[in-house]
């Protein structure tokens, strides 16, 4: 993506808001025009003399003709988004206005933005470091409120900080190292391989700290990969729509008739599931069907959460058993949940209380104790690590930069056990120290830059 | 009245292609590169006796300086050579390190290296000699077209080398004594300075010093340590002019102590270091005794090198004394250390101080900005170090030739050479103390090695005219005798029955079944002479291979991993040399650059996104927004 200069100079527009119907939409405009492009068409006060962080009621009109009546909110450079001058009109949620608008702006002098030119704008002007720059990225494209804080604390450099913190101490230890290289001849005395073993061992702990955040990171962005178990016709279908409160897997009495996977996110409480409802996991002769059954098994294991769901009237203790001792085998977190409590044989309802006291019993059908089942998957996740702050890596880009800068510290430390010159293991450091350095920017290639900013969609 | 044939003095000098001012190592290397690519040169000194004088220490190489000794060989200058036949000691620095740090050192005859690159200069055709002060440069149109001597005369040329040490305004001293000069018993020159400084270059003071020189028929070394050369001594230069001594001066080693510091302290009222007197800021890394003393207090002896100033001299050189004190205190001290109780002085030691140009007014050819065909070499750029002075020395010789020829530029990259790091750090860094080479400086440190530094450069030196076709055709002769040599050794498979024996000694595991000596190589503790000692077919194999090309195949196998993981990081970091910026980009219409990295970007133009990432003052940010902009 490249711009020329006069291209920077320019004002641009676009919608900021989703394109289809809403209430509202947003039309944002940035750059050095930006208010006297829009007082030319706004009729109310005159925006050109008004404060930074004030929001204005009026009319956007094409000669006499009122298009719609907005509110226009003013960011004076360079207290705004992008550190120009940025107008934020709220419009009416129709195509038709907004297209009228942006068009009424660009006959006015503005430009159409390009995909992610707001935020290059942003990042160019100095408002972010590259990593803060992704973040927004992030932010823009999270829709809980986990990931949104992971984010935002991304955002506000707190990634970058523990990376910064990370390198400062790699390149002290490089620079002993280099030292002993440099002065190894002369009279100078050094820190011992022992210390520096520590170091290096320290380093990779939060290496792997990091590195295993991303697992957690991913699941804050792409949801937590939940499966619904259980033997064909307990109510998986039901639960899953009961859970989504819309019909997207077909629901019947026949056993077997979801045969293939239907994902779909639900928000509990601030944290994105992926709910995958799946065929059943009896044996089964039917082709199609152990398609599904087999797919299930691999999809149970990639799972972070599995809810075993079973039918009390059509389950006994035997099976459950059986059932639950499969599951503990697969090494993954899971809720027994019984279902169709309302139709169930009270005895057996209290045999299993006994048994399995962690039971969970509902009726997907009649929509009962839902709310407990939702807690209770919130308890499972521990949602503390998502909100105590700590450092957690979301971003691909920086995981595999942090991949390669664990590999590169297991090189130092094999060069430790084989007591190999320093001149060699100072290699290894200065290639952490560059993977590293790719996360926060301070090394820059432009492959890296290239792509940084194709994420973004037009607005942002 | 006789009749005088009025001659004007113009007629005693031609319009000379380069004028090379200052015949110290940077000096000596410019001339010598420059005619032997062809110009016509006029090397100019105040003193046709001190040509190439060691000032300091009689020692070329150690850590980084050895490498680049090696790599102005392998182009065709002659540090190298002269060192080889001056030398009286050779050391190969840092042998249980890996290749990448082994470092070529010699002890010198400090008369013998003198004399050695006066007739090596006398020799090579081109080159003129005028011994006189210069005392300012001619100037047209912002273009350097001569030089103007202190008797007045003016002497043309097309292009101008400046390498003029520690001489401009130079001044030296001894506690509480100032003394005019640029070495001592040696003048200062005036002129230059103020000058350049007219025609808006920025100056600036640095300072360096020396220890005192004793009588060596006045110490006692059998208080201290004999310091040997090594049993199988190498040398610098890859060709066959030279070769490795036969017999060899011994260096000692002994220790200052706390009764020796107490005794310095008591100068150090008198100090110039302490009392505000030396403006110029000295290298951290080469510290007066006094500076030691002061720094690492809690350190109660530091130690001497005692150096012999030639085959035949007495007079020694008391490396790690460096000091400005009064010679009173000087001697004083000295003589409290183990072995020196009957020391006589020859000569104190003293600082020096002397105007230099911050090297960022200069381009990569080492011309500056602000003048063409005006170049900068040596202790004027703010460097300390004969190796690192002769180095720019030969690129601003060469450069000065092939501007003058109308040629390409002549650039080495990081990558490429030690030499390519040094310039690229002056002119994009700058530097703020004398800039001195470390093997730390250069991200490649694996490649840029002492053993491969003709297989790196006498191909480019070659191109240019300057390496001779004897020493091209000597690498590629190594080339591909190397290549040869590792396809076979790949090849080659030793036996169980011939080897274990020999593994079993060397502490590393045994072999079950025949194994290539590639695989045998990529282990820590198995070199091709262990090897050789084990299996007899091996051995006679391996004999008809020279020295260089065994070393050179068992480093390629045997750090190959290593090797390629450095070549990666080379390509990768290429793609932002390879990154261009127009020369005419204007930085200061880019408001979201930083202040500084604005002005210094400004300022030093880089030619890449590479360039511009070893500025100093310019942030990563600011790196980042350039890329944007640049676009790609």
């Amino acid at each position: 993506m490249s711009f020329s200069l006069a291209e920077k100079a320019d004002t641009i527009v676009a919608l900021a808001t989703p394109q289809g119907v809403g209430a509202i939409a947003v039309i944002r405009l940035s750059g050095q025009e930006a208010i006297h492009i829009c007082n030319a068409i706004f009729y109310g006060k005159d925006l050109t003399n008004q404060q930074s962080h004030t929001i204005h009621f009026g009319t956007i009109r094409d000669e006499e003709r009122i298009i719609d009546e907005v509110l226009v909110s003013l960011f004076i450079a360079p207290k705004s988004f992008t550190k120009e001058n940025v107008v934020e009109i709220s419009t009416h949620g129709s195509s038709y206005i907004v297209n009228q608008v942006i068009k009424l702006l660009i006959r006015h002098g503005a430009r159409p933005a390009k995909p992610g030119e707001f935020t290059q704008r942003a990042f160019l002007n100095g408002q972010f470091d590259l990593a803060q720059a992704e973040a927004v990225a992030d932010l823009i494209h999270s829709d809980s409120e986990t990931s949104h804080q992971a984010a935002i604390h991304q955002m506000r450099g707190g990634f970058s900080g523990e990376i910064a913190k990370l390198r400062t101490e790699l390149i002290h230890f490089a620079s002993m190292i280099e030292l002993e290289l440099d002065f190894g001849e002369e009279d100078v005395e050094f820190a011992s391989r022992s210390d520096l073993r520590v170091l290096v061992e320290k380093l990779m702990r939060v290496v792997e700290e990091l590195i295993s955040s991303f697992d957690l990171g991913n699941v804050i962005k792409n949801g937590v990969p939940t499966v619904i178990a259980g033997k064909p016709n307990a109510g998986k279908s039901t639960l899953l729509n009961a859970l989504l409160n819309e019909e997207k897997a077909i629901v019947s009495e026949i056993a077997g008739t979801t045969r293939d996977f239907i994902e779909d996110e639900i928000n509990i409480g601030g944290v994105i599931f992926r709910f995958i409802d799946t065929a059943g996991l009896r044996e089964t002769t039917d082709v199609i069907e152990s398609i599904g059954v087999s797919r299930t098994q691999e999809k149970m294991k990639t799972a972070s959460l599995i809810l075993y769901l079973f039918d009390l009237g059509d389950t006994d203790m035997e099976e459950i058993n059986r059932d639950i001792l499969k599951l503990e085998a697969l090494g993954v977190p899971f809720l027994k949940v019984a279902n169709k409590i309302d139709k169930a044989d009270p005895v057996f309802v209290k045999a299993l209380k006994a048994k399995h006291p962690d039971t969970i019993f509902i009726s997907a059908g009649k929509k009962e104790n839902l709310d407990l089942l939702k807690d209770r998957i919130l308890e499972l996740v521990n949602l503390d690590q998502f909100r105590t702050g700590n450092t957690i890596v979301t971003n691909i880009r920086h995981y595999d930069s942090l991949i390669k800068t664990r590999q590169s510290l297991l090189d130092v430390l094999e060069g430790l056990d084989n007591q190999i010159s320093n001149d060699f293991m100072a290699m290894d450091i200065r290639r952490s120290l560059h993977y590293l350095g790719e996360i926060t920017g301070e090394i820059t290639t432009d492959d890296l830059l290239a792509n940084i900013f194709s994420k973004f969609c037009i607005g942002k | 009245m006789f009749h005088v044939e009025h001659l004007n003095y113009k007629d005693m000098f031609p319009e000379y292609d380069v004028i090379v001012v200052g015949a110290g190592h940077a000096g000596c290397e410019a001339a010598h590169a420059a005619a032997k690519m062809g110009s016509s040169v006029l090397l100019c000194t105040m003193n046709m006796n001190t040509i190439a004088q060691m000032s300091c220490n009689p020692a070329m190489g150690g850590v980084a300086k050895g490498q680049i000794v090696r790599e102005i060989d392998a182009l065709g200058g002659l540090s190298g050579i002269i060192a080889d036949k001056s030398m009286i000691q050779f050391r190969m620095l840092n042998r249980s390190k890996g290749p990448a740090m082994w470092s070529p050192r010699t002890q010198n005859d400090r008369m013998k290296f003198a004399e050695e690159w006066r007739l090596a200069l006398e020799q090579t055709s081109g080159v003129d000699f005028w011994q006189e002060m210069i005392t300012g440069l001619l100037i047209k149109d912002r273009r350097a077209v001569g030089v103007r001597t202190g008797m007045g005369l003016e002497i043309n040329a097309k292009s101008v080398v400046l390498t003029n040490g520690t001489f401009l305004n130079g001044i030296i001293h001894i506690g509480e004594k100032q003394l005019g000069g640029g070495r001592t018993g040696e003048a200062a020159a005036k002129g230059i300075t103020e000058q350049l400084v007219q025609l808006g270059f920025e100056s600036g003071r640095m300072k360096t010093g020396t220890p005192p020189r004793v009588d060596g028929r006045s110490l006692d070394y059998s208080k201290m340590e004999v310091q040997y050369g090594d049993e199988n001594p190498e040398k610098f230069s890859y060709t066959d002019q030279t070769s490795p001594l036969k017999h060899q001066h011994n260096c000692w080693i002994t220790y200052t102590n706390k009764s020796v510091h107490e005794t310095l302290e008591t100068g150090f009222d008198r100090s110039p270091m302490f009392n505000g007197r030396i403006q110029g800021l000295g290298p951290r890394y080469c510290p007066s005794i006094e500076d030691k003393i002061n720094r690492f207090a809690e350190r109660d002896r530091h130690q001497i090198f005692v150096e012999p100033e030639g085959w035949n001299t007495v007079e020694m050189y008391v490396n790690g004394f460096s000091t400005s004190l009064p010679e009173d205190v000087q001697y004083a001290a000295i003589r409290k250390i183990a072995g020196f109780e009957n020391a006589k002085m020859f000569r104190p030691g003293y600082a020096i101080e002397y105007d230099y140009f911050p090297p960022t007014q200069l381009k990569l050819t080492l011309e500056t900005h602000l003048i063409e065909h005006l170049f900068f070499a040596g202790q004027i750029n703010g460097t300390t170090g004969y190796e690192e002075a002769a180095a720019q020395g030969l690129i601003a010789g060469i450069n000065a030739s092939q501007k003058v020829q109308e040629k390409d530029p002549f650039l080495l990259k990081r990558s490429e050479a030690y030499i390519g790091v040094l310039v690229d750090d002056l002119i994009n860094k700058g530097t703020e103390e004398p800039y001195r080479m470390f093997t730390s400086r250069a991200e490649f440190r694996l490649l840029l090695r002492q053993d491969n530094a003709d297989l790196r450069l006498t191909r480019l030196g070659h191109q240019v005219g300057l390496a001779d076709d004897i020493r091209l055709e000597k690498v590629l002769d190594k080339q591909s005798e190397t290549n040869d040599l590792i396809e076979k050794l790949k090849q080659m498979k030793l036996s169980p029955e011939s080897i274990n024996n020999g593994l079993e000694n060397l502490d590393t595991a045994t072999i079950k079944e025949k194994i290539s000596v590639e695989k045998l190589l990529k282990r820590p503790h198995v070199g091709i002479l262990d090897l050789v000692t084990m299996d007899k077919d091996f051995k006679s194999f391996i004999s008809p291979f020279s020295k260089e090309v065994i070393e050179q195949a068992e480093i390629t196998i045997k750090y190959e991993s290593y090797i390629e993981k450095e070549k990666m990081m080379v390509d990768k970091i290429n793609n932002m040399e390879n990154f261009r910026i127009p020369s005419k980009f204007d930085y200061l219409a880019i408001p979201a650059l930083s202040a500084e990295g604005k002005q210094k970007l400004h300022k030093v133009k880089p030619e890449t996104l590479g360039q511009a990432s070893r500025i100093s003052g310019v942030s990563p940010a600011d790196l980042s927004i350039l890329t944007v902009y640049l676009g790609r």
